[in-house]
Formats: C-alpha cells, structure tokens, sequence
C-alpha cells in the first residue's frame, strides 16, 4: 500500500475512534477538524492559485448565519425571534431540530457559493496586495452591517436552536459532522488538484498575464475556485455556530483577526501550494495553541506569534516546501538519464 | 491568402507616436519578419495586434474577422499566439506540467476543465519536450532551468497550444550563439512540419534573413520598407535607420 494511502488511513481510523478513546478532547478535535479545512480552503485560493485572500472568513460568517435563519426561520419569526423584547419562548422538536440543521447547512454551502460568485465580479479586479486588503474589507464590512442588522439580531446576535438530546450526544453529533467535512473538502481538493483545473489555477498563480495570453479562461477559474472554498467554509461556519450554541457577528461570525489570519499562518507554516502542507500546518499549529493556551496563559500569543514570525522569516516555503527543497528526488524533481523519449541506449553526458 | 491584416493602425502613449498609420499583411502558412531599431514600435505593434492594449485607430482582421476590439484571451482562443520578450513561463511548476496546461483552450467546456489529463497529451508534450532539446529535464521546475532553456520551453508551449499562427517577439535574444542555428532549424521546421504561420520580431540581422521570406522594417513608428529579405539587406534607408543616420 502507498504511503500516502497509509496515512489517510490512519488519519480516518483516528478521526473515528478519537471521541471513544479520549472524549474529553472530542470538542477540541472536531475544531482541529475545522481549523484543516480552514487551512485547505485558504490555500486553494493562496496556495495553488496565488490570490491571498484575508477574507475567507466572511464566508464561515455568512455561512452560520445562513444556517442560523434556516433552523429558526423555519419555524418561528425571525425578527421576533431574535428581539431583545421577544415573548417567543422557543421550543424545537427533534424532527424540527434535524430538518432545520439539514436544511441550514445545505442553504449555507449554497449561499455561499453565490455570494463568492457576486463579490468575484469585482474583487478579482484586484491584484496581489490589493486584492488581499479588499477581501479583508469584505470580511470587516460583512461583520459590521451584520451587527447592524436589527432583522437578524444585530450585535446581540442569535441563539441556536438547543440539540434535543443529552449534553455528549450534540458533541459527538457535531464532531463526526466536523469531521466528515474535512474529509469531504480533502477529498474534493485532492481530486480537484489532479485536473486540468488543478494545473489552470497554478498557471494563474505563476503567471496571470502569460495564461491570459494562452488563452486560459482565468476569470472562469478565479471566481469558480473562490466559490469552491466558499461552499466549504460556509458548511464550517454552519457547524461551528451550531456548536457554540450562541452566535454574534463580531467574535463568533467574523472572526477576522483570531480564525481569519490562522487560517493564513496554518497554510503558509505547513507550505503552501501543496496538497498535505495545510494539513499538517493545522495540526501543527493548533497543538501548539492548545498546549500554550494550557501552559502558558498569559503568553499565548506570545508564543503563537514567535511561531509565526519564525515561519516566515527562516521557513518561508512551509515544512513540505522546505522538505521537497531539502529532498527534491522524492518529489519527483529530477534530471532523466535518457536524452529523448525512444529511450535508447544513449545516456546524459 | 493573408493571415493577419492590419490596416492604418495608430497607437499612441501620451505624447509618443508608437505606431502610425501602420499597414502590413502577413500571408498565411509563410513566415514574415519584423525589423526596426529600438523603439521603433515593433512591440507595440505586437501588443496592438493580440489585443494587449486597444487601438487608437485602424483595423486589424484575423482570417477576415476584425480582433482590434477583442480581448487577449478571445484573441488567443482564435489560434493566435504570441510569445514575450521577456520570457515568460510558469515558473513555479515543471517542464510537462507547464506543457500540459498549454493545450488549446479553444473548444474548452466546463466539465472537459475538471477531467485529468489523458497520457495521449502527456506524451505529446513529451514529444514536444525532446522537438526543442528538453525532454533530459522535463521534470524540473522551470523556474530553475537557464534563460535560454525557459525561451525554448516557452515555444514549446506555444507548439502545444496547436496555433495558426506564432507571434515570436526576439525568439533568439539571450540565446547562446551556438544554439541559435538550432533554433532557426525548428522555427522553420515548426513553419514546414505544423504548418504554422510565424510572424517573427527579431534584431539578428542573420537570423532573420534566414528566416523570413518577407521582412518589413519599421523606425520611429512609421513603416519604412517592405521586401524580401534581399531588398531589405540592400535597402539603403534600412542600413541608415540601423545605423542612425535617420
């Protein structure tokens, strides 16, 4: 078996029994989960095609609050529900319960997709460096009309419709979710890197201007690809507010400076532009959050920004990038013996 | 029967005249040759006829369709190619995937983006890759061969792209002298053996000579001469132009 189908493996069967094996740490796991997919997401625009986007949060944020008025706005009023002078004593029933947390993650994945297709129109206007700060804006306008936004709660937000069973039932019901969206963004990026949309996205990355010239249909590839990693994340944002239990648009929505930049600092401290590299910044990264978070309070971010800074200054290709300099044969890098491709006896001099 | 047509066509950046009232035909299946001292107008003329900046005035037709409003990949997907001056390739993958993702782009439909590549296109590029002397290195990033090897990968993959015709700005320009003669043996042979038309910027007077059946020379954004390549060498207006006697 191949290494690599190897590690898939062991990273599912992992996944499967973690919350039986150590289930004090299954919230923690399932936002390890998220934080991949962050990581993957962000580098399919980043990474593979070179538009450093500091806004993908805006799209966890539309996500949960579109999930949020499907599983409420289904069965009561929204801006009843959400008032602060609201006499609505909300109650759902498991039935209701599932068929709006279904139908909200759908409607989030959806919703996002045709919301990154409206801002492609003219964000992808905008190049390197502008292209960044305007997404940004994107992500801190959207937390902003979102707190002002009386329909929907405002800065007070929403509560989440409450999970009918017992406490450790809705854990472990939005840790195999958390879980099961990974593997589904991996999956489809894994897939998407082998095709000729894979290899569209990085000529657009090396050179924009030369695909251009090629003939390369590049605002095609642009906006679909930001749509790709907006239906994933809008799914992220969809279960993340669900496992909150209370969301609002400035810390839990948009969280742009906390979720929004790890999101960057994971893809880029794994290596960006490859398939593993988010994955293993991720991890790499969250641990360290979690075990200075545990040990070190009062230093975090000390801890988590030296992190950081040592990432860019001495390992700015990220581990894979770096290990694919250090062994380059392993990655397929290497000088043919043969001249040409009939293979003769003819050997490089 | 021409291939590209260009009619009157002026382009002016401020106060400098680029091109004036420039007319020129480039006959198809022949290759043609684009002459002039520095800043003579020559690229601009390039960039003009691929749709890189609009016109000010004239006409420019492709196969008899009028391309001087259409943008630059439209234009490309019509079998119009142009390599730059400075070379320019996708420096961060290898030799074949570079190759791969230069297939035309012509007929491209949505679901045919999200199918892998067929060994058939990977022995192409292969193929391609040892037509141009760099099949030895094809699993390198680009990025990391010489100058001179990224400029042959770069008509490689403009070969791949299967156009009608090439625009070649300066194709031997930091080339080592010793693998020039190489290079005009497959630029004539992609003319013969693809069928493809070139039309060739070039400031190496024995290149181009070689190469082209018919050169116009162009200096100070106007049209100075057109001939074969005989007339041009014995043209005196041409030798002063070069020498800066105009």
């Amino acid at each position: 078996m191949k290494k690599e189908t190897m590690l898939q493996l062991g990273i599912l069967i992992f996944g499967v029994i973690a919350p039986m094996l150590i289930p004090s740490l299954s919230f923690q796991i399932s936002i390890l989960w998220l934080m991949i997919l962050f990581a993957l997401t962000w580098d399919m625009m980043g990474g593979q095609m070179g538009y450093n986007s500091l806004g993908n949060i805006a799209f966890f944020g539309f996500g949960m609050y579109i999930c949020a008025g499907v599983q409420v706005g289904l069965y009561y009023d929204l801006a009843e529900y959400t008032s602060p002078f609201t006499t609505i004593n909300a109650t759902f029933t498991p039935d209701q319960y599932y068929t709006g947390l279904f139908l909200g993650i759908i409607a989030a994945a959806v919703g996002c997709v045709f919301i990154a297709l409206i801002l492609s129109t003219f964000l992808f206007g905008l190049r390197g460096p502008y292209f960044a700060i305007g997404t940004l804006g994107v992500a801190l306008a959207a937390g902003e009309l979102i707190g002002a936004w009386e329909y929907i709660g405002a800065g007070s937000g929403i509560s989440i419709p409450v999970h009918p069973g017992e406490a450790g039932e809705k854990t472990q019901l939005f840790y195999y979710l958390t879980l099961f969206a990974m593997i589904g963004t991996f999956l489809f990026v894994k897939w998407l890197y082998g095709t000729r949309w894979g290899l569209a996205m990085n000529a657009i990355r090396d050179d924009e201007e030369k695909a251009e010239a090629m003939g390369i249909h590049t605002y095609r590839y642009k906006s679909m690809t930001w749509a790709f990693s907006a239906f994933f994340l809008g799914i992220s944002g969809a279960l993340f507010g669900n496992m909150t239990g209370f969301i609002e648009p400035l810390e839990v929505a948009f969280p742009t400076v906390t979720f929004g930049i790890f999101m960057v600092a994971m893809a880029l401290l794994g290596g960006k532009g490859t398939l593993w590299g988010p994955v293993l910044g991720a991890t790499l990264f969250h641990v360290v959050k979690e075990v200075t978070w545990t040990y070190l309070l009062g230093w975090q971010w000390v801890a988590l920004g030296l992190l950081i800074v040592l990432n860019v200054v001495f390992f700015q290709e990220g581990i894979m990038g770096w290990m694919a300099r250090k062994w380059p044969e392993r990655f397929g890098l290497s000088v043919d013996s043969h001249m040409s491709r009939s293979k003769q006896s003819e050997e490089a001099s | 029967m021409s291939s590209i047509e260009i009619k009157n066509v002026s382009k002016s950046y401020g106060g400098v005249h680029a091109n004036t009232n420039i007319s020129m035909s480039i006959p198809s299946g022949k290759i043609t040759g684009l002459i002039g001292p520095n800043g003579s107008g020559k690229t601009t003329l390039f960039n003009s006829v691929v749709g890189y900046h609009p016109i000010d005035s004239g006409s420019i037709q492709f196969k008899g369709k009028e391309i001087s409003k259409l943008r630059v990949q439209e234009i490309a997907r019509l079998g119009m190619l142009r390599t730059f001056q400075q070379t320019r390739i996708y420096s961060k993958m290898d030799c074949v995937r570079n190759m791969l993702i230069s297939i035309p782009h012509r007929t491209m439909q949505w679901h045919e983006m999200l199918k892998p590549f067929t060994p058939e296109l990977t022995e192409k590029a292969e193929h391609l890759l040892e037509f141009v002397g760099l099949y030895q290195k094809r699993h390198l990033i680009s990025g990391d061969l010489s100058f001179g090897q990224q400029k042959l990968l770069e008509f490689a993959m403009a070969l791949m792209n299967d156009p009608e015709i090439l625009l070649l700005d300066e194709p031997t320009a930091g080339i080592n002298p010793t693998l020039i003669n190489g290079l005009i043996d497959r630029l004539l042979r992609a003319n013969s053996e693809f069928g493809i038309t070139l039309f060739v910027i070039e400031h190496n007077m024995r290149v181009i000579m070689n190469l082209a059946e018919s050169i116009y020379c162009l200096a100070h954004g106007e049209m100075l001469a057109h001939g074969t390549s005989d007339e041009i060498q014995n043209d005196k207006r041409v030798i002063d132009a070069y020498l800066g006697a105009h």
